[in-house]
């Protein structure tokens, strides 16, 4: 971790005034004649995100309302924090706050270790050409949505399916892995990593790239083995975009993947596997429930700001990275 | 030499192994699904189907090609894709141009990048969405599912970070000759920039094919469904109540080779553009999430 420290930029010093001309200490004012293009280049983009991201967030104040469509937001009686008291009472949401916890959570963990693992076992391939092929092969599933990926696993994973064929052709019992809860959170997990673990191996293997080769000759010349070299060398490479990865991806503790858990999921596994994204789609849009899943949605919202804006300043603290 | 030592030998077996058996786990399950799709209906009813077709024919796709839901859903698949890109590359590189700009002579750019940033972290939820596409009348309408992810702003972020690689000295001999920003974004960036523009349309591309959930929440009309959602409600939810048309029709679409053969042509732009995309995203991730 010391390395990472060591790493932070530097605290702003602040110029000394007395060697600057008053005048330029002072920020330049922006000349409009000159910047006219800029904004109206601007225009557009801000007219639309003014319109489907700003005015949606001002639509959040249904959350505090008994919103019927008819009345309107304007016309809907007040109730205050009537649906977020209740989402807290309610069992079945409080459920979904757990599953997605727990869903998110175990992502969160196994996406981090398994894409690091990954990275030191294909840094030892020392076949350019096979190092290629594996690199294309595992980064493809991240391109494929869900609706493909959750038909062909719904077929695969069928009680008749070519899985659970494989399963009892070596003497094993076959397993309801979309109908039991808890195989369903373990099919949930495992499937997310498969699709994703190629893609961020990407940031680990940008990271090993940057390691001067002659760190390994000179652990080499000292006689260290090859798995003193992956532990003093490799890994140490990695570890500070672990940690950035690793912080910033709380800010999803409450994202378990809506178009993973849509397309896989079924009644069957509801208790244990449905997540507050699937929960507020059913009780707002299809039941009609607009105000009590808004509040759901809100909470979900806002406890993700709160944990990028911590995440943020934690990574930009402890291991200089800055974004913006 | 390490990698001389019995100890290391054996590691090295074993990795290229595992690592062969990854490779082969992340294609086997589209392998699957194409060995069903050309299989006879029989074999593939009764599960028989591992990785190679039996009884190879056609039939499938034949069936599917000809089923005049598919088409219709395809036609909006395409359409939103290139609506969707067209637009949203227009928006994000006008923008990007803009942002790309130093603090120093365009303050507000400090102003503008929040603006977008805070979009990127907090939103309002698919229900306040899903009203105010109501209340627009937007509902039905290739708009509401082009314009309301116009504006993506990971790509504008990554699109700006391609425009601040360019000298300064070109932009300034540009301005300097006389053109105007138009004019300096058009004849010097966006030349230089091509790689920049082919790459984030692809995500683009890649991105609005994808998509399914806003046509499901914004279509009350299953013939107003891209290609995605179509796929979503036949071979995912089995939802024939929503489409409500001929039986036979739709039980031709529900046999089980005629779905992997829609999965597969659903599957295929994706694979189609890969090898293009994947010659880019790594350098665009990296530029994106390191800055400068």
């Amino acid at each position: 971790m010391k390395s990472t420290v060591k790493s932070a930029p530097p605290a702003p010093v602040a110029t000394s005034p007395a060697r600057i001309p008053r005048s330029s200490v002072r920020k330049p004012r922006e000349r409009w004649s000159l910047t006219w293009p800029l904004h109206l280049m601007l225009l557009p983009a801000v007219l639309v995100t003014i319109l489907f991201a700003y005015v949606p967030m001002g639509g959040l104040a249904m959350a505090f309302q008994d919103f019927k469509p008819y009345d309107g937001i304007f016309g809907s009686p007040f109730v205050g924090l009537e649906h977020f008291r209740f989402m807290f009472e309610y069992p079945d949401s409080k459920q979904v706050i757990l599953n997605t916890l727990i869903i998110a959570g175990l992502k969160i963990v196994f996406g981090l270790l398994v894409p690091f693992a990954f990275a030191i076992l294909l840094n030892e391939i020392r076949m350019i050409f096979f190092k290629r092929v594996v690199q294309t092969l595992v980064y493809l599933p991240h391109f494929i949505s869900w609706v493909i990926l959750g038909a062909i696993l719904t077929d695969m994973l069928s009680s008749e399916g070519i899985v659970n064929q494989t399963l009892s052709a070596i003497g094993l019992q076959p397993v309801f892995w979309l109908g039991d809860g808890n195989w369903f959170r373990f099919t949930v997990v495992v499937s997310d990593i498969w699709q994703n673990f190629g893609f961020n191996t990407i940031v680990f293997l940008a990271a090993l790239a940057g390691v001067n080769p002659s760190l390994y000759e000179a652990a080499e010349v000292d006689g260290a083995s090859r798995w003193r070299q992956t532990l003093h060398i490799t890994m140490p490479a990695m570890i500070p975009i672990a940690v950035v990865v690793g912080t910033l991806s709380l800010g999803n503790i409450l994202n378990a993947g809506f178009d993973q858990i849509f397309n896989l999921y079924n009644p069957l596994v509801y208790d244990k596997g449905d997540i507050i994204d699937t929960f507020v789609y059913r009780t707002a849009i299809l039941n009609g429930q607009y105000s009590f899943g808004t509040a759901v949605g809100m909470f979900k919202s806002m406890v993700g700001l709160i944990l990028i804006v911590i995440s943020y300043r934690l990574a930009a603290k402890y291991a200089g990275y800055r974004i913006f | 030499m390490y990698h001389k030592t019995p100890g290391y030998k054996t590691f090295s077996v074993f990795n290229y192994l595992l690592l062969t058996l990854i490779c082969i786990s992340c294609i086997l399950p589209l392998i699957h699904i194409l060995a069903v799709s050309f299989s006879g209906s029989a074999p593939a009813n009764s599960n028989l189907v591992g990785l190679l077709p039996i009884d190879f024919n056609t039939e499938a796709y034949a069936k599917t090609l000809h089923n005049s839901n598919f088409h219709r859903a395809l036609f909006v698949g395409v359409q939103r894709t290139v609506l969707g890109t067209v637009i949203g590359m227009l928006l994000i590189v006008l923008a990007a141009y803009a942002i790309s700009k130093d603090a120093h002579g365009f303050r507000s750019r400090t102003i503008y990048t929040w603006f977008f940033l805070f979009t990127m972290l907090f939103s309002g939820g698919i229900v306040p969405s899903y009203m105010l596409i109501r209340n627009l009348d937007l509902m039905n309408t290739i708009w509401a599912l082009v314009l309301p992810v116009a504006v993506n702003v990971f790509n504008m972020v990554l699109m700006m970070n391609f425009f601040r690689a360019v000298p300064r000295e070109l932009e300034e001999a540009s301005l300097m000759d006389g053109a105007g920003h138009f004019r300096t974004l058009w004849s010097v960036y966006l030349p230089i920039s091509l790689p920049a523009l082919a790459t984030i349309s692809l995500f683009t591309m890649v991105f609005h094919w994808n998509s399914w959930f806003d046509g499901l929440l914004y279509m009350t009309d299953y013939r107003n469904y891209p290609l995605s959602t179509f796929l979503q409600t036949v071979i995912v939810q089995q939802d024939f109540n929503q489409i409500n048309v001929d039986v036979n029709e739709m039980k031709n679409l529900s046999q089980r080779t005629v779905k992997a053969a829609q999965i597969f042509i659903g599957t295929l732009p994706i694979l189609l553009v890969y090898p293009f995309l994947q010659k880019y995203f790594v350098k665009g991730i990296i530029l994106g999430a390191v800055k400068e």
